[in-house]
Order: structure tokens, then C-alpha cells, then sequence
């Protein structure tokens, strides 16, 4: 029998209220199966069992009564760059150990407002800056279809914990890929909607025109059901886009025929595996098998999107970052006068990636430099929305790889930030450009470990991105999971 | 050509401190970064007008309505070092 932390939210969602199981007994089994792997996994920064428990109590009341709301008792996880009132959050940072929000973002305040039950907080790349986990100040996260390996970044913990059946589901961020990529290399659906569909108020900020709260699920149609609780116009969120609540579950599986299907060909070009290729071409091919018209188009500015990415993110993060400074949380390191203490502080609570997009975005931001990095930065993101702009005009949604190669391993590629880099480089663009994007898993390739499709789909169209996405997923009907999981069963 | 960067400027407008060694390490890294990051003048010519949100909005208001602050006790309970409900720094100016 499946476990229960292994069942969809729709799945246990249904169960809770035909009162076959209860919220209390869900939470029990995922801290039973935290407690089994946990320790090769590694994808928890802080768990809270007790208070998970005494929610899952409220929320099995609230189900009895009547009327809860569809994620009533069903347990998640958050990356820890979401606040949490009262719970330690700390962007996988030195300079952040022991901070306690005194607020909730609020994703997190909705979903708990609905009776939502919080396991803990994950593991990711310091600030969300990273594309394997290996920037975390806490150590790294294993992948749990090989634990040799990395599980993608920079919500690597979100990722690991919903593979490996630690959460139902879980929420991230995605800056320049850092939900799609660590879903892709683990296995898991991972959602970017819009820019501005998800408040971002609570989320401790990386690259403020850029940041995009996710999801992590192990089904479509759970990504469609999570967003539809987290999404919406938010007074605290000045970006937050003025959009109306809405159950993005409905018509999700109204089916493709008909639908124009884009395949990006600058996707499929060096540097990309051979196994992810083939795997997301078969992918291609079955859209093509349920109606879809597929044809190619070109998103010519690929290659630009990356190095204005690595402009543009650092620039933002070099002024988000500045207000750790030692005064109003996290660390502080004297000095004989204030700047003394700041600079100090810095240097000691900082990781090295961090202190790279710092110096980075500081030297490209500074004076004599502005137009010559940023500006012409901001210049290649126009020509990016273009190149969307005139691929959506003939296609409704675009299909490549998530990401050009599948998990590789710890310690493969932390000396060469530039080839670190190239990870996002098919995630980038819909930061760029604002589009919502997904990834669900393609197959297995020769070395056993999962492969992600991208579909990417014109601003605020969920609905069509949702609906593609849950075609092919049931098409592929992909049944693998980690051994890790599989051997618990056995 | 090779960006030179001076770093000892760089990391003091960003309150930085860093070792001898991390300096020489960014100082190549950056360079290398940056050498590529270049590659956006090669198509960003005059006529293309900068994106600064993929999705603009302005004039964002809401009701000028009043709401409970944040809890002092919290928020203090997270500061370095407090005095009399606010946060305490070390000093600031000189004294004679």
C-alpha cells in the first residue's frame, strides 16, 4: 500500500473528506519518512513536529465541521527564504542564523489562514543564490535518486523533500530557474506562474524584478490547486498583480487537440545531454500524439539572456543585500565604529557566492559602469520579451528542456562559477520576460536519473500552461521513483 | 581585453571585508564573469529601450488606512544589541 506521504494533495485532499484518513495521521507519516531519510537526504534546515501536529489536530476539527477549504491538513514545506513568524528563517545563511520573522509572508499566511499544516523550513543556496545547493551555509542537499548527487538549486531542499515523500508539497522561489531546475533534477513538477500572480511580501528579497514564488508537487494538477490558494492581488505587494482568485484546477484536463505547440530550437543545442534531448523530444512527440500542432520557433536571444541574467540579478541583489548590516537582526561582528562593525559583519556572515554577486553587481552598478552593464542588460531584456512576443504569435505554448543535463555530482562544478551558471540557461528567459513556466519529468535517462520538459506560456496564462502541462504528464505516465523511497516499501 | 577590476573600491562601496586570498580569487572570477556579461552590448544597440519589470506597473495605492504595527518585543528580540526599545550600533561620528 502507498504510503500516505507518498499520495498527491488531490489524492489525500479527497481521502481527508470522506474521512478515510485524517490530517494528524498524514503529518505522522511524513515525519515518519523525514525521519527514515532525512539524514542522507538532508533537505530540512528546521522541522517543527509538534506544532505540525497540534495544526494537524486543528485542521482534522475544522474538516469534521465541514466546509474546510481543499489544502485544510494537508502538510508542506517552505524554503527557508520565506518568512515565518515565529519559526527560524534564514535564507541558508550565516548572517541570518537565529533570525525569527516577526511576521508570515504571505503564501504561507493564506495557506495557514486555510487550515494548512507547516512540516518545517528547507534547505537551499545562501539567498537563493545557486543552481546545486552547495551554497547553503548549512551543507548541502542530497538528491534522492542518487545521493551523490546534487538536487538542483537554489530550492534544492523543496525539491529533495517532496521527491523523496519528506512533504506533500512545498513552495520555493524561482529568481532564474531555482524552482524548475531542482524539480527537473528531482523528479517532481515544478511551477513558476507569472511575475506577480504570488505576493511576494515575507520573501526575503534576492533580485526584486525577478523573484517568483513557486511550487513543488508530484502532479500537475496538485500545482494547479496549490496556486489557486496563493495566488491573487495582495495590498502588501506592490508588484502583486491585480488578478481576480480563481481555482486554477478547472479545466485543467480539457485537453491539447489543436493546441500550437512552439519547440524552442536554440534549446537543443550544445551542452545539452544526449538524454535529455532524446527524452524531451519524446515528449514533443506525444504532445504531437494528443493533437497538438508542433512546429519549430527560435527565441534568438537565448544566448544573451544569460550574461544580462548575470548582470541584472547581481545588480539587484548588491542593493537588497545591503541591509545586512549588523543592527537590526542576524549576526553582528564589532568594530570601533559603525562601518568597522558593517564591513565585518559582512565579510563574516557572507558565503562565497554571495560575496561574488555582491562584488559583482556592486562593480557593475557603479559609477563610470552603470550603462556599459546594467543598462545594456535592461536593453537585452526587451529584445528577450521580443523574441517571446513573436514566438507566441505563432504558438500557444514553447516546449524545451528544463535544464541542459540531469543532476550531477556534489562538488562537480562549485570552482567554475561560470559553468555553474550555464545550469539556468533555458530557466532564465521567463524571468526575463515574466512568462509562467513549468516543469514536469520527461523520463529517466541512461543513468537512471529524471529529466524535466519545460513549457513556457504567454503572461497570465496558467490555464493553457496548466493544461499542456497535465496532457503530457498523463500522457508519459511516468511511475518511477527514487530507490530511496522504493526500498523503504520493500 | 581582460577587465580589470579594483577590487579593494568595489568591496569598500559594498562594506565588504575580505581576505587577501578571497580578493585575488574574485579579482579573476569577476574578470572572467564579466568578459562574458559584455556580450550584451554585442545587441543592445540605441533604438532598444531598457525593461526594468517585465510586467510595469505604477501609481500602485492602497487605502491609506491604519493597521497594527509589527510587535516591538519581536522585532527587538532579533537585534545585536538593544537599548531602551531601539537598536544600539556602535558609534558613528567622531568625538573630540
Amino acid at each position: 500500500m502507498t504510503a500516505l506521504c507518498d499520495r498527491s494533495a488531490t489524492e489525500l485532499s479527497a481521502m481527508l473528506r470522506g474521512g478515510e484518513t485524517s490530517s494528524v495521521e498524514i503529518t505522522a507519516s511524513c515525519f515518519q519518512r523525514i525521519e527514515a531519510v532525512e539524514d542522507r537526504v538532508r533537505a530540512f534546515l528546521a522541522r517543527r513536529e509538534d506544532a505540525a501536529q497540534e495544526q494537524a489536530t486543528a485542521a482534522d476539527s475544522r474538516i469534521a465541521s465541514g466546509g474546510a477549504p481543499a489544502v485544510a491538513g494537508i502538510p508542506l514545506a517552505l524554503k527557508d527564504v520565506l518568512s515565518t513568524r515565529g519559526v527560524e528563517t534564514t535564507c541558508g545563511s550565516k548572517i541570518l542564523d537565529g533570525y525569527v520573522p516577526p511576521y508570515d509572508c504571505t503564501p504561507w499566511k493564506r495557506l495557514k489562514d486555510d487550515g494548512s499544516v507547516l512540516l518545517g523550513k528547507t534547505n537551499c543556496d545562501e539567498f537563493a543564490m545557486g543552481s546545486s545547493n552547495e551554497n547553503s551555509a548549512f551543507g548541502p542537499v542530497h538528491n534522492p535518486w542518487d545521493l551523490t548527487m546534487v538536487p538542483g538549486g537554489s530550492s534544492g531542499g523543496s525539491a529533495a523533500a517532496v521527491a523523496a515523500g519528506e512533504a506533500i508539497w512545498a513552495l520555493g522561489t524561482d529568481t532564474g530557474g531555482s524552482v524548475r531546475q531542482p524539480a527537473s533534477l528531482c523528479g517532481v513538477v515544478g511551477l513558476k506562474p507569472t511575475y506577480g500572480l504570488i505576493s511576494r511580501y515575507g520573501l526575503i528579497a534576492f533580485a526584486s524584478s525577478l523573484d517568483t514564488i513557486g511550487t513543488f508537487t508530484r502532479g500537475v494538477r496538485d500545482a494547479a490547486m496549490l496556486l489557486s490558494f496563493i495566488a491573487g492581488k495582495d495590498l502588501l505587494d506592490a508588484t502583486s498583480l491585480d488578478t481576480p482568485r480563481r481555482d486554477y484546477t478547472e479545466g485543467i484536463d480539457g485537453g491539447i487537440d489543436g493546441l500550437r505547440v512552439g519547440v524552442v530550437r536554440e534549446a537543443f543545442g550544445e551542452g545539452v545531454e544526449a538524454g535529455v534531448e532524446s527524452s524531451v523530444r519524446d515528449a514533443v512527440d506525444r504532445l504531437a500524439g494528443l493533437g497538438a500542432t508542433v512546429g519549430e520557433t527560435s527565441l534568438p536571444h537565448t544566448d544573451y539572456a544569460l550574461s544580462a541574467y548575470y548582470l541584472i540579478a547581481p545588480s539587484e541583489a548588491s542593493s537588497n543585500l545591503a541591509r545586512y548590516d549588523g543592527v537590526r537582526y542576524g549576526l553582528r561582528v564589532d568594530g570601533a565604529d559603525s562601518i568597522e562593525m558593517m564591513t565585518r559583519t559582512r565579510g563574516a556572515g557572507f558565503g562565497a557566492e554571495v560575496k561574488r554577486r555582491i562584488m559583482l553587481g556592486t562593480y557593475a552598478l557603479s559609477a563610470g559602469y552603470y550603462e556599459a552593464y546594467y543598462g545594456q542588460a535592461q536593453k537585452v531584456r526587451t529584445l528577450i520579451i521580443r523574441d517571446y512576443e513573436a514566438a507566441f504569435s505563432d504558438f500557444d505554448v514553447l516546449v524545451s528542456p528544463t535544464s541542459p543535463t540531469t543532476a550531477f555530482p556534489i562538488g562537480a562544478k562549485v570552482d567554475d562559477p561560470l559553468a555553474m551558471y550555464l545550469n539556468d540557461v533555458f530557466t532564465i528567459p521567463a524571468n526575463l520576460s515574466g512568462m509562467p513556466a513549468i516543469s514536469i519529468p520527461s523520463g529517466l535517462d541512461e543513468k537512471g536519473l529524471p529529466v524535466g520538459v519545460q513549457i513556457t506560456a504567454p503572461v497570465l496564462r496558467e490555464d493553457v500552461l496548466l493544461r499542456a502541462a497535465f496532457a503530457l504528464e498523463q500522457a508519459i505516465a511516468l511511475e518511477g521513483r527514487p530507490r530511496l523511497v522504493t526500498d523503504l516499501a520493500a | 581585453m581582460p577587465v580589470e577590476i579594483d577590487i579593494d573600491h568595489v568591496a569598500r562601496l559594498a562594506r565588504l571585508e575580505l581576505s587577501d586570498e578571497e580578493k585575488e580569487r574574485l579579482r579573476a572570477q569577476l574578470a572572467v564573469i564579466l568578459d562574458n556579461a559584455a556580450k550584451v552590448g554585442e545587441v543592445a544597440t540605441e533604438d532598444v529601450p531598457p525593461t526594468a519589470y517585465a510586467i510595469p506597473r505604477s501609481n500602485v495605492l492602497r487605502p491609506d488606512e491604519l493597521t497594527p504595527s509589527l510587535p516591538v518585543e519581536e522585532v527587538l528580540a532579533n537585534a545585536p544589541e538593544v537599548e531602551d526599545d531601539r537598536f544600539k550600533v556602535p558609534r558613528i561620528v567622531e568625538v573630540e
